[in-house]
């Protein structure tokens, strides 16, 4: 077991923390505050290959692995967790056109995807189907080549700015093996969004519901066959989850910075903060927990990358432990930091409520420890 | 045409610099290392004279010990073709790197060499100078643009006064300013391809070159420490502060 990086891994993450110091950091507030989505500095990041990082080179991609990810994903989120995140969408669904298209798909989508030329969405949930997803209603009829689409999606990243849309539908009867994945334009006809949600958090991208009436998508947008479509969208949420753990370790890794920094220069009843041992025991139990997160999450990379029996525990366990801890130490972060850390003026508060999300998508914490549960428990 | 770039690894301008307790130097155990960010401005301004068809081939050099070729990696993964090290543990001073530099010259014979106007660790600002003089090329330094034009090149400096503009016949050395261009990252896929490309490593004994330094550092200090304000009742005592206390005006 090596337990350092490669020097072509050490330069991914340099170059990933350069960029994100610079292209996200001086803006991620202003991100915040306004709700704007920064098209642009996406782009950037793009023309860097973080839009297609684990699909292959001759596709356009980087052709690197879920641990290169989960450590670009991570310098990323240092700087914006909400934009770092829905760059990890783009590249679910550039992973998955990648894996699960034909050629013919490949061609047609996946240029746009990894320069984000196009935006891409990724459609599961529904108002009535959250973590129990199988039970999805949105139904897709066959009609000559075309599918019409009926139903509406939730929560969806990036709905009514994304270009592309991958939408698990409901192509034959219930449960999942009757889901397919099929990939939506933006307007196709019978496409509508809902308003933008107002959110706690994750501001720098819209969410918005996608609604389908009448929605027409060509049979040749379909990846892979009927009814494949949730084991497609099950392997796609494998990294997702990875990513997302790593955007909470960046997060959590900024709040831990912001605190030492106020510990160090922050003197009350005449010492540095730094100098109460009670605040520094607080303080190594943070940054423990976000090296054993850390730790965790490069586990998971790691089995995913080797294509591991336990590969969606391993994530799942992952997801759910570094999504726990880099929450909790924000959350620490912003006590430690007093009257200051409630302040918009001071980072924690964003970071914190980027974060309280990464405990609820991509599958709850508590649909992980089914995961977990249901793997181990196995008759 | 070859250009020649020199690249540097210093200490990252992030990191707050701490002086060694016996005031021999600075602090570079455990500490991140970056380019030198006007080689980089330099390395940037080569690769867009290749992209733009003005030059064939870029080759990033750096001096000093093996981790330097970290940097010359950064270098290639920009876009720089090869790279070429010469490996020394010994200190090196401005004249040992220029005479360095121009015994790899010798052999490459690039039409032009690029070089960061100063490090900024140790901030020279000499070898640019002097490796021009001991080639006998012209020098353009403090670069904020340049143009290849068809009998040489046109260089805008930047002067105390403002911008001077200079013609140059080739081959020559120039050296950059920070407004010269903004240098691009490496992307994903250039930093897998940067490992394939060569690094050739030289000792400076086989350049003919005694890299040992002439000049002894005495003692390296901190800057004297911030001194707080002071509140002025009148703009009367301001003055008077200034012209006599301050004597600033």
């Amino acid at each position: 077991m090596r337990f350092t990086l490669s020097e072509d891994q050490e330069a991914i993450r340099r170059t990933a923390g350069d960029f994100a110091a610079a292209e996200f950091l001086p803006y991620a507030a202003q991100w915040d505050e306004q709700g704007i989505f920064p098209v642009d500095a996406l782009r950037k990041a793009a023309d860097l290959g973080f839009a297609g990082i684990y699909v292959r080179e001759e596709q356009g991609g980087s052709g690197l692995g879920r641990l290169d990810a989960a450590l670009i994903f991570e310098e990323l989120a240092a700087a914006c967790p909400s934009t770092a995140a829905y760059l990890s969408i783009q590249n679910m669904v550039a992973w998955m056109v990648d894996r699960f298209g034909n050629d013919e798909q490949r061609g047609r989508f996946l240029k746009r995807l990894t320069s984000m030329e196009s935006f891409a969405s990724y459609c599961l949930t529904e108002p009535g189907s959250g973590s129990d997803a199988a039970s999805l209603k949105t139904k897709a009829v066959r009609d000559g080549d075309h599918y019409v689409l009926n139903g509406t999606k939730a929560f969806i990243s990036g709905g009514g700015a994304s270009d592309l849309y991958a939408v698990m539908v409901r192509t034959g009867g219930e449960g999942p093996k009757g889901i397919s994945c099929v990939l939506v334009e933006k307007g196709s006809p019978g496409l509508s969004f809902g308003k933008r949600e107002r959110k706690l958090g994750w501001n720098s991208q819209p969410t918005a519901m996608v609604i389908f009436e009448d929605c027409r998508v060509p049979v040749a947008n379909r990846l892979g066959e009927e009814g494949e479509g949730f084991k497609f969208a099950m392997s796609g949420l494998d990294g997702g989850r990875l990513n997302i753990g790593a955007c909470s370790l960046g997060g959590a890794r900024a709040c831990l910075e912001a605190a030492r920094n106020h510990l160090m220069h922050r003197r009350q009843f005449g010492q540095a903060l730094a100098e109460f041992q009670a605040l520094q025991f607080r303080f190594a139990d943070m940054a423990t927990e976000l090296e054993a997160a850390r730790l965790m999450v490069h586990r998971g990379a790691a089995s995913l990358d080797a294509g591991a029996a336990e590969a969606s525990m391993h994530c799942a366990m992952a997801k759910r432990f570094a999504t726990d801890a880099g929450f909790r130490i924000c959350n620490e972060a912003l006590q430690l930091h007093g009257g200051y850390g409630y302040l918009k003026d001071f980072p924690v508060e964003r970071y914190l409520r980027d974060l309280r999300v990464h405990q609820i998508l991509e599958g709850t914490n508590e649909i992980m420890r089914l995961i977990i549960a249901r793997r181990l428990l196995r008759p | 045409m070859k250009v020649l770039v020199a690249v540097k690894r210093v200490i990252d301008y992030n990191v707050k610099i701490r002086v060694k307790a016996d005031r021999t130097g600075v602090e570079t155990a455990n500490v991140k290392m970056s380019m030198n960010p006007f080689d980089e401005i330099g390395v940037e301004e080569a690769l867009r004279l290749r992209e733009a068809g003005k030059a064939t081939e870029v080759i990033a050099v750096s001096l000093g010990a093996q981790q330097c070729q970290e940097t010359i990696r950064t270098a290639l993964a920009m876009g720089a073709d090869r790279g070429i090290l010469v490996q020394t543990d010994v200190e090196l001073q401005p004249l040992a790197v220029a005479k360095l530099l121009k015994a790899v010259i010798d052999k490459e014979q690039p039409g032009l060499v690029i070089l960061g106007k100063q490090a900024i660790d140790d901030d020279s600002n000499q070898t640019g100078q002097m490796l021009a003089a001991l080639l006998g090329w012209s020098q353009g330094t403090f670069a904020s643009k340049l143009a290849i034009t068809d009998d040489g090149l046109e260089v805008t400096r930047e002067v105390d006064g403002g911008l001077e503009t200079v013609k140059l016949k080739t081959p020559a050395v120039i050296t950059t300013d920070l407004r010269l261009n903004e240098p691009r990252y490496a992307s994903l896929p250039n930093i897998m391809k940067a490992k394939k490309k060569p690094i050739d490593v030289i000792a400076p004994d086989a350049l003919g070159v005694d890299p040992a330094p002439r000049l002894k550092v005495l003692k390296v200090e901190e800057p004297a420490k911030r001194q707080g304000g002071k509140k002025v009742a009148s703009v009367q005592e301001l003055v008077d502060k200034l012209q006599n206390e301050a004597r600033v005006i």
